[in-house]
């Protein structure tokens, strides 16, 4: 271990921390772009060596300011916190190669430096969340990445105003989440009197079976719900997704909501232990039937939509419906079904987000009527839609078949009544997903463009970043020993650390 | 019962308060007031915490058996003040940004020129 690899953990987190003031500094399109591009290739290169060193060697522990833990923050790269590192500084670096030509159409050149010092801050944000094993670092980590949000969303104010209404309601709902999270922490840290999320764990099962616990539990689980649009909650993820910046749209499909399940896995199964989340309290009963519902009613309502974002921005809500599913199950395969499913799903959605986002860049639209006739107009822009699409739905050969499979095995896996009725209800989702994927190419291949409709296709840099996401998820869909192998490693972790 | 639990009574109160507040009111501004209030009502709970019966501000002293209060929940709060600060700051400049844009700040009327549009 290189001494300057000794510090991957943080220096993953304070690089884009510290360019974040930097680019705020700046006037102009260029430095601040190509400042952030920079940081977050940067970052992913740490993470994916994090990723593999992990998966050798096994968990790798900094002490911030060399205080030792319980005292003082601990950042932990584990196989499942180091996994979603990788997603996430992934995505982030993809969109950002996007990201060059299609912002200017949306954001003024004088207020990108501001734009990316709140992108960076998110990044920071989202890594941080993943990496620290302090619970009440967790929630500083949440703010910095929702108020950051909450501003990268109002962004889209220049192409529609219902942008900010879209990022007031997510501040909203936002902060009584973030605040939710806040309370079970406290409440915690009044039980045990330590905030490092290994100790609490250590000392969970003498605590376990007190009233302010229980109080607790149902704080966070209900406060991650709603950072994850999980069913009911999910009211403020369609609008933000809608009229945020496409670049913006892309970046938090594939990494905002994920950072949510992943503070739910981390909670339910490190921190308070699979025996007590499904034995002692009835999560499985309390998390299935939403994970049904979300499945099955997003994306019939995602059939009704007009607007092909917030068509994609439904499929969200209902693909985080089977992460739920899996992580429901309260067994090592669903929870690999779930792992698996995040990273297939984050690659499919950012990519299906940057085709959309390559389409308004010519149309300057993302309504369906004026996107009809857009298979002549942008072929190749359309063709990587109709393939992300594919994935979408679960066609054999993709990633989204690769992760549905696993979840299907998983379910099965419970040979019960209610098993089957799970694999149905799944399946029927699959045929809602064709039913809104077929409307769109039905209206890109098979109707005639309007009169006098922007024809062409978008420029290389936008085409070739999208492409990367299309083929790197048919990459997955087929060669899965990678994927599948750290989902089953952080699977594993996990149901182990019970023992 | 009441007076036993004085501190979280108050902490519940509040937290329902600005809960309903957000909830119920219309008007944006209404709101990050009613959230203001959701929010402070979490930083009482915290501060109460950190209180021990007969413990004095955790200053080392020289005396026997001296009982300190905890201060670490205040430093833990003094984080999260910060936080609801930048919310609320950010919130109401959000708002300002919906009159300008949409010239109310009732969210009935806004969502009713978001159909029309």
């Amino acid at each position: 271990m290189s001494s300057l690899f000794a510090q991957a953990p943080i220096l993953a987190i304070i690089l884009p921390l510290l360019s974040a003031p930097i680019c705020a500094l700046f006037r102009g399109a260029t430095f601040p772009w190509a400042l952030t591009t920079i940081v977050s290739a940067l970052s992913f290169g740490l993470s994916l060596d994090l990723l593999f060193y992990v998966a050798e060697h096994g968990a790798v522990s900094y002490e911030i300011g060399g205080w030792a833990p319980p005292y003082g923050i601990e950042y932990i790269a584990d196989p499942l916190s180091a996994f979603v590192m990788t997603i996430i500084s992934g995505i982030s670096t993809g969109v950002l190669l996007f990201a060059r030509e299609s912002i200017l159409k949306e954001v003024p050149a004088s207020r990108l430096g501001f734009f990316f010092s709140a992108y960076l801050l998110a990044i920071a944000g989202m890594m941080g969340i993943t990496v620290t094993g302090d619970a009440f670092n967790i929630f500083v980590f949440l703010e910095i990445t929702s108020l950051s949000s909450y501003v990268l969303i109002s962004m889209g104010a220049g192409t529609d105003r219902r942008a900010l209404t879209a990022a007031f309601q997510y501040l909203i709902v936002g902060t009584i989440g973030a605040t939710f999270i806040l309370i079970g922490v406290g409440l915690l840290y009044a039980m045990t009197g330590t905030l490092n999320i290994a100790d609490i764990a250590s000392q969970f099962d003498q605590i376990e079976d007190t009233r302010p616990v229980r109080a607790a539990v149902g704080f966070l689980v209900v406060g991650f719900a709603i950072k994850l649009a999980m069913f009911p909650f999910h009211i403020w993820l369609p609008n933000a997704y809608t009229y945020a910046p496409s670049i913006v749209t892309a970046l938090f499909a594939g990494t905002a909501t994920k950072v949510s399940v992943y503070l739910l896995i981390r909670f339910i199964y490190s921190m308070f232990g699979a025996d007590f989340s499904f034995g002692d309290l009835p999560l499985t009963t309390l998390l299935l039937p939403f994970a049904v519902v979300a499945i099955l009613s997003m994306s019939v309502v995602a059939i009704f939509q007009d607007n092909l974002k917030r068509l994609l921005a439904f499929s969200s809500v209902a693909q985080l419906g089977y992460m739920i599913l899996g992580i429901a199950l309260a067994s090592e395969s669903g929870l690999t079904a779930s792992i698996l499913h995040m990273f297939n799903h984050a690659i499919v959605k950012t990519g299906l987000f940057l085709s959309v986002g390559a389409m308004f860049y010519v149309t300057g639209s993302v309504y369906l009527k004026d996107l009809a006739g857009i298979g002549q107009r942008m072929p190749i822009t359309t063709f990587g839609f109709v393939l992300g699409g594919l994935a979408l739905i679960g066609v054999p050969l993709t990633p989204g078949f690769i992760s549905k499979w696993y979840l299907v095995q998983a379910v099965l896996e419970r040979g019960d009544a209610l098993g089957y009725g799970l694999a149905i209800s799944m399946l029927i989702s699959s045929l809602f997903a064709v039913i809104y994927i077929w409307r769109v190419v039905e209206l890109a291949y098979f109707k005639p463009s309007p009169e006098g409709a922007p024809t062409g296709e978008a420029p290389l840099t936008l085409i070739i970043p999208c492409w990367i996401f299309i083929l790197g998820g048919f990459y997955f869909g087929i060669e899965t020993s990678m994927s599948v192998g750290f989902a089953e490693t952080a699977a594993k972790f996990l149901m182990g650390a019970l023992q | 019962m009441f007076f036993d639990h004085f501190n979280y009574w108050i902490t519940v109160i509040l937290f329902v308060i600005g809960l309903y507040t957000v909830m119920s009111r219309s008007n944006l501004v209404k709101k990050m007031i009613g959230l203001s209030i959701f929010q402070i009502a979490v930083f009482l709970l915290y501060i109460t915490m950190g209180k021990i019966e007969g413990g004095t501000a955790p200053i080392i002293i020289d005396q026997p058996d001296v009982i300190y209060s905890n201060p670490l929940p205040h430093v833990l709060i003094l984080t999260a003040i910060v936080v609801g600060v930048a919310t609320t700051a950010l919130g109401l400049a959000l708002v300002v940004r919906i009159k300008e844009t949409f010239g109310t700040i009732d969210e009935d009327e806004i969502l009713q020129m978001e159909e029309t549009k």
